[in-house]
């Protein structure tokens, strides 16, 4: 019993600690590739090629002083940071990088994944609630509804990858890619699924919850040190998530992209980190390339474009499916 | 058995915590941890589909919204200036036909005293072939709420198409006064229809 519980710790901790590295190092990718796409060079001081930035800014953040509101109300202000950053560390353990690789294989783990990734809204409304500021108040306002929004049409998405697959496993969500990976038949789904989920993370161009020119920063301005760097991971940890679920679903888990024998030699992480990495790198590149979005924009694309899309996609697949008999 | 009994536990008094807190914000929170408990509870008891649909609906779309209602209302810590008692009849009515209502279901040996002998007793048909395949939670909902029930599942979600339209009438009314941006009418535009060269420079 001992021995199970000591293993299941470890393995836990084994995908945590690469997970918080991996969040770091995403940070300070970002701020390079957004600085070779803007003509500058970006953190290049602290370790060479700046390699150490991400490290001295963790340092300085939990160093400094926490600040406490004096109106906050203090058990929900010290609460929401936390679940913020737990949520985003929850949905790892059903993620498979690999044949098997997988903490805990759920029969229901697409349920569990969008479950925890709605779940995300109510570390930012009581964050923004419970600081008693009116910017963070607006901006949570905005992001939980934000986020409501686009949830009804990841969740229509996920019903038609669903549909496809017949499982709601993660692991057999992959093996039914095994001809075909899913971004070739349902490409506009992936097109659409990639812009729901910049939407549910609060990234560029649909970062209104942050808006600095006009809230501030939105429902993490009265947090420091600690309080805002758990905001902080856990909003990265997210964005991971978040490109890994586009993997999954739509470019194949961690299958080689073709069926050569030199292929299957490199092992299915390598695969999953590098599509991963490119789903990423595509996050960061519609930040430095789109400018924001207005509010009302925002709702219009969200309930009249991508929901009336997603569900005719939902018609049309599962009568495409229906019709040929393939239904697995 | 352990974590039945924390489940159930914390469900319970955070369930006394949402009549009983002062801050409708913090009741509301409150309620939220009773959904996890009793999604919890669904986990032991091997209904995993149905606690996730409980998380992603009731904690992620209903009380999201409940929150947000709470939230915009503005209500400083209502003190709760009125007698307590005062609903104790009617609730306490409502209570004990609820707890009848659950000793009639679960089982007849707890109050022999009643006469709520269900009849188990006849002889039933036993279908084998369906004892050999393990179904998942999910297959098994399908195939009963498509086949056996498809009438009742066709009635409910009818009621929550009315209920959907009736939204929608109630907060359909166009006001002329406002500012619209209509989308295709701007993609329309033709640049040289609208900028005109008058005369010769």
């Amino acid at each position: 019993m001992t021995f199970f519980f000591l293993t299941l710790v470890l393995k836990i901790v084994v995908l945590t600690i690469p997970l918080l590295l991996g969040v770091a190092f995403l940070v300070l990718a970002e701020r390079k590739v957004l600085a070779s796409m803007q003509r500058r060079k970006g953190p290049n001081v602290v370790g060479i090629f700046g390699i150490f930035q991400p490290i001295a800014d963790g340092l300085k953040l939990v160093v400094k002083e926490p600040v406490l509101p004096s109106s906050a109300n203090l058990v929900i202000f010290l609460f929401a940071p936390v679940l913020t950053f737990l949520l985003s560390q929850v949905a790892w353990a059903v993620i498979p990088f690999g044949d098997g690789l997988v903490l805990a294989d759920l029969n229901v783990g697409l349920l569990y994944l969008f479950a925890v990734s709605s779940l995300g809204v109510y570390g930012i409304i009581t964050a923004g609630w419970s600081s008693n500021s009116k910017y963070a108040f607006l901006g949570s306002l905005r992001s939980a509804a934000q986020m409501v929004s686009y949830e009804v049409s990841i969740g229509l998405i996920l019903i038609t990858v669903l549909l496809c697959t017949g499982s709601l496993n993660l692991s057999e969500v992959v093996r039914a890619q095994t001809h075909v990976w899913f971004c070739v038949p349902l490409f506009p789904l992936l097109v659409m699924f990639f812009i729901s989920c910049l939407a549910e993370t609060n990234r560029a161009p649909f970062d209104l919850p942050e808006a600095e020119a006009e809230l501030v920063a939105g429902y993490n301005v009265e947090y420091s040190s600690m309080g805002f760097a758990l905001f902080f991971l856990g909003e990265y940890a997210n964005m991971i998530v978040m490109g890994s679920l586009c993997t999954l679903f739509f470019l194949g888990g961690w299958l080689p992209p073709f069926d050569f024998v030199a292929f299957h030699w490199i092992p299915g992480i390598f695969w999953f980190g590098l599509k991963v990495t490119f789903f990423l790198f595509c996050f960061i590149w519609v930040r430095a390339a789109f400018p924001r979005y207005r509010y009302d924009q925002l709702m219009r694309l969200g309930w009249k474009v991508l929901l009336p899309l997603s569900l005719a996609w939902v018609v049309l697949v599962s009568g495409i499916l229906l019709s040929f008999d393939y239904l697995p | 058995m352990i974590l039945f009994s924390v489940f159930s536990s914390i469900a319970l008094v955070s369930s006394v915590m949402v009549i009983r807190a002062k801050n409708p914000v913090h009741s509301v929170l409150f309620f939220i941890l009773v959904f996890f408990n009793t999604s919890g509870l669904l986990v032991l008891l091997g209904l995993d589909f149905f606690a996730m649909i409980f998380l992603v609906v009731y904690v992620g779309a209903i009380a999201v919204l409940f929150l947000f209602v709470v939230m915009m209302l503005n209500i400083k810590i209502a003190e709760i200036h009125e007698n307590v008692l005062r609903y104790l009849p009617v609730g306490g009515i409502i209570g004990l036909i609820f707890l009848l209502e659950i000793f009639f279901i679960i089982d007849n040996d707890y109050i022999p005293i009643l006469p709520t002998k269900l009849s188990t007793t006849y002889l039933t048909y036993t279908v084998y072939a369906e004892k050999i395949q393990s179904w998942t939670n999910l297959e098994t909902l399908g195939n009963l709420l498509y086949t056996t029930y498809f009438i009742l599942f066709l009635v409910s979600s009818l009621i929550l198409l009315v209920a959907m339209i009736g939204a929608i009438v109630l907060t359909m009314h166009k006001t002329t006064q406002v500012k619209r941006q209509d989308v295709f009418r701007q993609n329309a535009i033709d640049f040289k229809s609208t900028i005109k060269k008058i005369r010769d420079i």
